[in-house]
């Protein structure tokens, strides 16, 4: 099966009122190229799920984002994101959902094992627990009784991730040193949109790396889009680390009155090539070091 | 770098060693220094009397010695595992890791607020959210580096509580409270643990010059404190040596406290 597709393909099987997961973790491995799309989008009131960066950011700031179900918000190596920040505090976004990472974790696993919910310790004793109510305890069947966190399935609409490589069929390969939970995204998600770098044929991708770089089977993916330079300015390494001075820009633009509506024009509503020249050019995107923590 | 008065070492040094104590006799497990000072602690305490922790690059790999903090010129990084996020969790709920981090609030039971500054729907200050706080707290040892020990940061009542802490009203019967335990909290002015009455704040020992009750002034709770209440161990020569020559060789310590 050819599972190519164009970003404008995924905006097309996508409608309002959907949950969308989006994979990477903070300003790392974000389908910014996906996210643009969305932005450009008339989609509206989605719930987003995220270990966030500036894919929450700039959904929040661009008004497409009725719930946020989240760990955190960080651009990495600029501690916060400023367009976020600016969501939260003018009270436009009161509809969240704060989880500790592993639970967010755990709720995506819940939802691609297909359980109601897993037990975890975490959460619990803490204002995770109070300010979510919907979040509830269950007591261990067993002699230890212990009451614990019942973690529910986060069931997701759609998955959003980007990844270095795919075959045309879905089979999705990860070079970066970390995975982060891509796989649990799909896996928990009813429809599966993976953008890539390149995509290869299958034995030429194979060829690419180890064997254990290829994290994303076929089950897992029903669409995937060519998108090099696609997690800019996130990164994507070993090819392209996190691009500060751009996410700076972004960052700006959140200081200002219509900031982000100039950000949009400059940077949001152009196609992929003028989006890559406007930041620079691959050449120098390429030449971004990963980052140093 | 100005020496504490009579000393030789500074207020910086002082806190980084009291953050390695936090780390004495814990073994094999992951020594989590978050921020310079809690990352200089963990490298200082693995590099004299707690040589099996472990160590990681804040990204995805284990390290078999500490990485100096800022421009590595030639440095590489020892590599000795490889730890995605998806195994820190794993590593973590098991139990087999010790955390430090600076939080923004910290109550008298040490629970923690890295979320946010003011009403929760409407916070006056969007911080990072709980990230991995609340997991953490509940399975494995925490610790605090606090450099600005003061009542905003040391307040009566958090505004989210992101990490577990003892506050009884907080632990529902059944729940597993053994598995947590808060050690220590270094500030600029003293070193605290959680051994006052019902698990409350007491402070264990003070920095050179720093009275009990200049501690007290600065937090907006009342604390307790160890019988024979003495001044906080500094670094001694031969770590010393290893802060200054290996560990934080871009002296990036003498920025935590500006000098005045």
């Amino acid at each position: 099966m050819d599972k190519r597709m164009t970003a404008t393909d995924v905006v097309g099987r996508l409608s309002d009122g959907m949950t969308i997961g989006v994979g990477g973790w903070g300003a790392r491995r974000k389908p910014m190229a996906l996210v643009r799309e969305l932005v450009r989008s008339d989609l509206k009131d989605l719930t987003i799920v995220a270990y966030g960066g500036p894919d929450v950011g700039m959904l929040c700031a661009a008004g497409k984002v009725s719930r946020l179900i989240f760990g955190f918000v960080s651009l990495d190596l600029i501690p916060l994101d400023a367009h976020f920040r600016a969501a939260r505090q003018s009270g436009s976004m009161k509809n969240i959902m704060e989880l500790d990472e592993g639970m967010l974790q755990w709720g995506l696993r819940a939802a691609a094992l297909r359980l109601p919910f897993l037990p975890t310790r975490a959460g619990l004793a803490t204002d995770v627990e109070t300010r979510n109510s919907e979040l509830k305890t269950v007591t261990s069947p067993y002699e230890d009784g212990e009451v614990l966190m019942a973690m529910p399935a986060l069931k997701l609409d759609a998955a959003l991730c980007h990844v270095d490589h795919c075959d045309e069929r879905g089979n999705g390969q990860i070079l970066g040193p970390d995975p982060y939970f891509d796989d649990l995204f799909c896996a928990a998600a009813e429809q599966r949109f993976v953008s890539c770098e390149k995509i290869l044929p299958t034995a030429e991708m194979t060829a690419a790396g180890p064997v254990q770089s290829m994290v994303l089977n076929r089950t897992l993916v029903d669409g995937v889009i060519e998108a090099p330079f696609g997690a800019h300015p996130t990164s994507c390494v070993p090819k392209y680390g996190i691009d500060v001075d751009h996410l700076k820009v972004y960052s700006a633009a959140a200081k200002q009155e219509g900031g982000f509506a100039d950000y949009v024009n400059s940077f949001v509503s152009i196609d992929p090539d003028a989006y890559l020249e406007a930041v620079g050019g691959a050449d120098k995107v390429g030449a971004i070091p990963a980052p140093v923590f | 770098m100005t020496p504490i008065e009579g000393k030789d070492y500074s207020l910086a040094e002082l806190c980084i060693a009291a953050c390695a104590e936090a780390f004495r006799g814990d073994g094999e497990i992951l020594a989590s220094g978050m921020g310079l000072v809690p990352r200089l602690g963990a490298g200082l305490a693995k590099l004299t009397f707690s040589p099996d922790l472990l160590l990681n690059d804040g990204e995805c790999t284990l390290v078999s010695e500490p990485i100096p903090p800022g421009p590595r010129g030639s440095y590489q990084p020892q590599v000795e595992g490889w730890l995605p996020f998806r195994a820190v969790f794993d590593l973590l709920w098991g139990g087999r890791r010790h955390c430090m981090n600076t939080p923004t609030q910290l109550d008298r039971f040490g629970q923690q607020n890295i979320s946010l500054i003011g009403d929760p729907d409407q916070p006056k200050v969007q911080l990072l959210g709980v990230r991995g706080i609340p997991g953490n707290s509940i399975n494995h040892p925490s610790s605090f580096f606090i450099p600005n020990h003061g009542k905003r940061t040391l307040v009566e009542e958090v505004d989210m509580v992101s990490g577990v802490g003892y506050d009884p009203d907080r632990w529902k019967p059944g729940m597993n409270a053994d598995l947590m335990e808060l050690r220590r909290c270094i500030t600029n002015l003293a070193v605290l643990d959680w051994g006052g009455p019902d698990h409350q704040m007491r402070v264990i020992s003070l920095h050179p010059g720093v009275r009990f009750e200049d501690v007290q002034e600065a937090t907006s709770f009342p604390l307790a404190q160890i019988d024979g209440l003495g001044e906080t161990a500094g670094p001694d020569a031969e770590s010393l040596r290893i802060l200054r020559d290996v560990l934080d060789v871009n002296n990036l310590r003498a920025t935590v406290f500006p000098e005045k």
